[in-house]
């Protein structure tokens, strides 16, 4: 109750011990940006130039009409059921490869932290190990993956889903795991503290916290994969993507346009998918 | 035998000493409550009997085995034999009462038990039971952030009694209760450690609460125990030393945050509401 060396009326007490930091963080964040700019070739107004609306006014209306003949249409509904099952196939088998990962990997689900107790050094290894892994899985990108199972399984859908489950399986165990922990960590610990299993300590104690979030980042990963295989098309791995990549060299826009839509309506879908269930959730 | 410290200290990471030179030993359902001004270490004590954190110094004994030398599961065995009433109950919002209170057996659950109850709950009539010690069995299949701070306290003092311990710790169980709810729930605390010979060890900032209802009073002021005697022996004299830092005012239920002022004037304000005519609530 003595604070003695500052009266009120002294300006020292009104400024914000903070500010200086702030400041100086804001301008170390402004001269990193510049150089990197640079390096992008950051050039927007280069995009109004005359000449350049010009062209991509041409590129974009060789989009025009969608195309709808029947004979596209039926190649459409196969390509867009194809897409669906390479992305939901590919989410399921992520989801195999993060949900056990994850929990290895939170530290909140740790027993050993407690105290901390015994097998702390072997639980901080497999922690890293855990970590480590799901760097790896997702620090290379799923078209490399593609391009390595089309060689083994031949064109098809199956190199798709591969590549899908192994990067989204690295990224979804990374999230999932930093979800984990940026919830209320309190209720599972006090359950481990009282003996419970790390299941049942995720089951009652992290969960109920943390599910909305987890369902809403796994559905928009679910999107991704969606826009995902058209990448991985290119390379063959069948669906949407695939049916782009053979329009797109026959340079039919039309078609093209059609396909994008399709897309629209995916990424509509998806996110009503996700507002409903983080309602059924709240 | 309960727990048995001896001479141990409590360093935090910060390198805060929240607990120095501790020696207490407590039998087998025999009960005490630690009383003691804010920061005085009660948490820590309690964390520390509740394997929560680990002695930086000197030798802990719990249910028969010192907890740190066991391997992990001998450990987790014994966590499941001790249960820790915390000041803000540790619940998920989201979680119906039903679950919350269930969840006090996971530790003697197979996991596969209690991820089943979380379909269909694995023992209603034993939750059922619990709650309506604490005038709670209607609020059975309701979410906890429908309940009211107070409520949600009784939910997590009958989870721990629903996880049925042999050591009960207890960290301020009732701060969120009006007195005649508080005085209830310590009365179910004290009923269910004569029962089945549980030992109950709580802090309690009321402390006229903890006079009427524990045979055995510890005081705890800056990490030490000042002193730790029969609830009889305890002096008006030896509590305001204890609480001095407080300007001497006690908490109790009727006055729960001793108004923190200069000692010098302390004296002079106390108006005639807040002295505590403690003789009225010891023993019981």
């Amino acid at each position: 109750m003595s604070v003695a060396s500052a009266t009120p009326s002294d300006p020292l007490l009104h400024r914000d011990p903070a500010a200086r930091a702030r400041l100086g963080w804001a301008l170390v964040a402004l001269v990193l940006l510049w150089p990197l700019l640079v390096l992008a070739e950051f050039r927007p107004w280069v995009l109004f130039d005359a000449s350049n609306l010009r062209v991509m006014g041409s590129f974009l209306a060789g989009f025009l009409p969608p195309k709808t003949s029947m004979e596209f249409m039926g190649y459409l509904l196969k390509a867009t059921l194809e897409t669906l099952a390479i992305a939901t196939a590919g989410i399921a088998l992520a989801l195999l490869l993060a949900v056990p990962l994850s929990i290895l990997c939170t530290r909140a689900l740790s027993v050993s932290l407690i105290g901390p107790g015994p097998g702390l050094h072997g639980g901080n290894a497999l922690r890293a190990a855990g970590r480590a892994l799901l760097t790896f899985l997702r620090a290379i990108p799923e078209i490399v993956w593609a391009l390595m199972f089309v060689r083994v399984l031949g064109l098809g859908p199956a190199a798709g889903v591969l590549a899908l489950a192994i990067t989204y399986g690295g990224m979804l165990g990374k999230v999932y795991t930093e979800i984990l922990e940026s919830t209320d960590t309190r209720p599972a610990r006090s359950l481990l503290e009282a003996g419970s299993p790390r299941l049942a300590a995720l089951a009652y104690g992290l969960l109920p916290n943390a599910a909305q979030e987890l369902t809403s980042y796994t559905v928009y990963r679910w999107e991704c994969a969606v826009r995902a295989s058209v990448i991985m098309g290119f390379v063959g791995a069948g669906g949407l993507g695939q049916l782009m990549d053979q329009s797109m060299k026959m340079l039919n826009g039309g078609e093209a346009a059609t396909i994008l839509l399709v897309f629209l309506l995916l990424v509509l879908l998806a996110d009503a998918l996700s507002s409903t269930l983080r309602r059924a959730l709240a | 035998m309960s727990f048995d410290l001896k001479q141990v200290g409590l360093t935090h990471g910060n390198g805060f000493r929240a607990l120095h030179g501790i020696s207490l030993r407590v039998g087998r359902a025999e009960r005490a409550a630690v009383i003691g001004p804010s920061g005085a270490g009660k948490t820590s004590l309690i964390r520390l009997l509740g394997t929560a954190l680990r002695p930086s110094e000197g030798r802990l004994d719990l249910l028969g085995d010192n907890p740190w030398q066991q391997p992990a599961g001998k450990l987790r065995a014994l966590r499941t034999r001790i249960g820790t009433i915390h000041q803000s109950p540790p619940i998920p919002p989201r979680l119906r009462v039903i679950t919350a209170i269930l969840a006090g057996r996971l530790g003697v659950w197979p996991a596969w038990r209690g991820l089943l109850s979380l379909l269909y709950p694995a023992d209603i009539a034993g939750a059922e039971a619990v709650l309506a010690r604490f005038d709670l069995a209607d609020r059975l299949f309701d979410r906890c952030d429908r309940l009211s701070g107070g409520q949600l306290q009784r939910v997590g003092i009958a989870r721990v009694l629903y996880q049925q311990p042999d050591l009960i710790l207890a960290d301020e169980p009732v701060s969120a209760l009006d007195p005649a709810l508080a005085d209830a729930a310590l009365g179910e605390l004290v009923s269910e450690s004569e029962r089945r010979q549980a030992t109950l060890f709580a802090s309690l900032h009321a402390v006229d609460l903890a006079l009427k209802w524990f045979p055995r009073i510890i005081g705890l002021r800056a990490g030490e125990v000042v002193f730790d005697l029969p609830t009889a022996r305890v002096s008006d004299t030896m509590l305001s030393e204890l609480y001095a830092a407080e300007g001497g005012v006690l908490p109790t239920q009727a006055n729960p945050r001793a108004p923190v002022r200069d000692p010098g004037e302390a004296r002079m304000d106390i108006g005639p509401q807040k002295i505590v005519k403690l003789d009225a609530c010891r023993g019981r």
